[in-house]
């Protein structure tokens, strides 16, 4: 009885938040393209944008809870596989630019003319095809998850030594990003984007498409990560977080199942950062400061682990404050407190928002159905666990 | 699998001239010991006599520095890790109670019981009637049927015990290595345990370790005690307690 109704309620969470998540992608681009700019309900596209990259960093703190909240990993280098899926979508918009750019090369983007470069790099081949760059955007990250998760797994290095050379790993990437020689643009990036599959990226109707599509990838990223722990393997996930050694005991092969989830993860995590390129209109090495992964993993915490819906809020409560603080008097002191509201929330909140909050409600199951089952025991129906 | 020609030995675990040692410290000293099919076997010794490092060493946690492990009469267990010698069917409970504490008891069962433990066939895994079956018939004998849905990280320290010689049984090992099972339970409980064991060992071959002398009495086994990494005295209980030497290491020289 007890366990259907925390099902239960549950998938009534997971409802609401996918109703929420439908609603805002319907209903903001459309206030936003049919509603006059006087009308009170009219929403601004600069601020569709923001809460556009509010959603994709939502996405991003997914793939974070799937393998920290419920396997343990603590990646503090995610930002890199967010900056990679961003920088092959960056590269796919560098090449729709084509003539209009400042030196007018049908190939080549402005920043290899520049660089007095002949030809293309045969790593940026293809990128002119959109199919070719969704592929990248999810290929790329993933290959790179896959291949430092089989060496970092295999050698069974964990928990803290994991998550600093996941930093190393995002800090290596920040500093090749910022050669010019490593062909993506350098200290600049990749900017200037004009269109994306013949739509002007700058146009309303683009970015509300955009925000739209963002807000899909949550909720498909949402049901993807709910399907995963919802499934036997979720379970085998939870066990590797809580006990490693008595999972591997067991017989599970517990390095191909941190890979697989670690893999997955990047996956989401380049979705995430395809998806914030062309709403931001820029991305450059700067995307790959361990600082911004470290702020993820905080997102998760302050929202919750192990919960999903708790991530994608923290990233959205978190990045709204955090708005709302760097654009005010309160400005040069947004990194103090974002470190205390980290420490706030370890202290006082272990479990995130959605943590506690959903320790609260099943104590009250649980205490109605204890309950139940005290009454039942007094009118002898159950037996005690334990024959005396 | 390093299957060796010709079955070199009948027995299901037979180990020879074991050696491991830790910076110097040597906790296994030329440690030999055979264990035969179905047999129960009770293993005592004073702390650091090598009980737990042994145990490591049959389920591929430490690898010895010398000396033969064989499993089932032709596999050589020092070749193989952890997940492989779990597959080949050696379940192991340990020291201190290590159960999934939270999930619930039913779940514990449903992650040992001995299906395909491959990524893809956990990630479309199906509830089947059979595994059902098997986790209610363990659920019974380990008596936590009314307490299946309860997480394990709620339950008395006994249940949890219980619990993980629960989880051995859905793993259906051939051989099941027990670390002090009854550490921590009261009377009644470290008696039900032993008749526990008992019944697993109808079908099964059983290794326990264990501190209590009135458990490795009413378990009725062949008793044997390490000393320092290596045996010291093999026998029934009375032979072995009543061995000088025994009597010395216990109780200091």
């Amino acid at each position: 009885m007890m366990p259907h109704r925390l099902t239960r309620s549950l998938d009534r969470s997971a409802t609401v938040f996918l109703t929420i998540v439908a609603a805002v992608g319907i209903l903001l681009p459309l206030s936003n393209l049919l509603l006059p700019d006087a009308s009170p309900l009219h929403v601004p596209t600069y601020m569709m944008t923001l809460f556009g990259k509010y959603v994709c960093y939502a996405v991003l703190a997914l793939s974070i809870d799937l393998i920290w909240g419920y396997c343990g990993i603590l990646s503090l280098g995610h930002g890199a596989f967010f900056a990679l899926g961003g920088y092959a979508m960056g590269m796919y918009l560098m090449r729709q630019i084509g003539t209009r750019g400042v030196y007018a090369d049908p190939v080549l983007p402005d920043f290899m003319v520049f660089l007095n470069w002949k030809s293309l790099p045969w790593y940026w081949q293809g990128f002119d095809m959109f199919w070719f760059t969704v592929l990248m955007v999810v290929a790329v990250p993933g290959l790179l998850a896959f291949c430092f998760g089989w060496l970092a797994f295999r050698s069974r290095v964990t928990g803290v030594y994991l998550s600093i050379i996941t930093q190393a790993m995002t800090y290596a990437l920040l500093l090749g990003f910022f050669r010019n020689d490593f062909g993506f643009g350098g200290n600049n990036g990749l900017t200037d984007f004009k269109d994306i599959l013949g739509f002007n990226v700058q146009a309303d109707a683009t970015r509300a498409a955009l925000f739209a599509l963002s807000c899909l990838a949550l909720a498909v990223g949402f049901l993807i990560c709910r399907a995963v722990v919802g499934s036997k393997l979720g379970k085998v996930l939870i066990a590797i977080r809580d006990a490693e050694s008595r999972t591997r005991f067991l017989g599970y092969r517990v390095e191909s199942y941190k890979l697989f989830v670690f893999t997955l993860s990047a996956c989401i995590a380049g979705v995430a950062g395809a998806l914030y390129v062309p709403q931001v209109g820029i991305i450059n090495p700067g995307e790959f400061a361990p600082g911004n992964s470290i702020e993820a993993v905080i997102w998760v915490a302050v929202g919750g682990r192990g919960t999903l819906i708790g991530a994608a809020l923290g990233a959205i409560v978190v990045n709204y404050a955090k708005t709302v603080f760097t654009s005010g008097v309160l400005a040069p002191y947004w990194l103090f407190m974002l470190g205390a509201l980290f420490i706030l929330v370890t202290l006082m909140l272990p479990k995130g928002i959605v943590g506690t909050w959903n320790a609260w409600r099943d104590s009250k199951v649980t205490r109605a159905a204890e309950d139940a089952d005290s009454a039942a025991f007094e009118d002898g129906v159950i037996k005690p666990h334990m024959a005396e | 699998m390093n299957a060796i020609d010709t079955r070199a030995t009948s027995a299901m675990l037979y180990l020879d001239g074991v050696h491991v040692s830790f910076d110097g410290f040597h906790a296994i000293n030329n440690l030999s010991m055979t264990i035969a099919p179905g047999e129960m076997r009770a293993i005592i010794g004073p702390n650091g006599a090598g009980k737990t490092t042994m145990m490591d060493i049959i389920t591929g946690k430490t690898k010895p520095d010398e000396g033969d492990v064989l499993f089932d009469g032709a596999t050589d267990l020092t070749r193989l890790d952890e997940t492989q010698i779990a597959e080949l069917g050696i379940g192991r409970k340990f020291q201190k109670p290590t159960v999934f504490e939270s999930q619930t008891v039913e779940d514990n069962l449903l992650l040992a019981l001995n299906v395909d433990h491959r990524v893809r066939a956990t990630l479309f895994w199906q509830d089947s009637k059979a595994d059902s079956d098997r986790i209610d018939r363990v659920l019974e004998t380990i008596r936590l049927t009314s307490a299946r849905r309860r997480l394990a990280g709620n339950l008395s320290h006994g249940q949890k015990q219980w619990l993980e010689i629960g989880m051995l049984l859905a793993q259906d090992p051939k051989l099941l290595l027990v670390d002090e099972p009854v550490a921590g339970m009261t009377d009644i409980e470290t008696y039900q345990t032993a008749e526990l064991l008992k019944t697993i060992n109808r079908d099964k071959t059983v290794v326990v370790v264990e501190h209590d002398m009135t458990f490795v009495r009413q378990l009725g086994v062949k008793v044997t005690c390490l000393h320092e990494g290596a045996v010291l005295a093999e026998g029934t209980i009375d032979q072995v307690s009543a061995n000088e030497r025994v009597i010395e290491v216990y109780l200091g020289r």
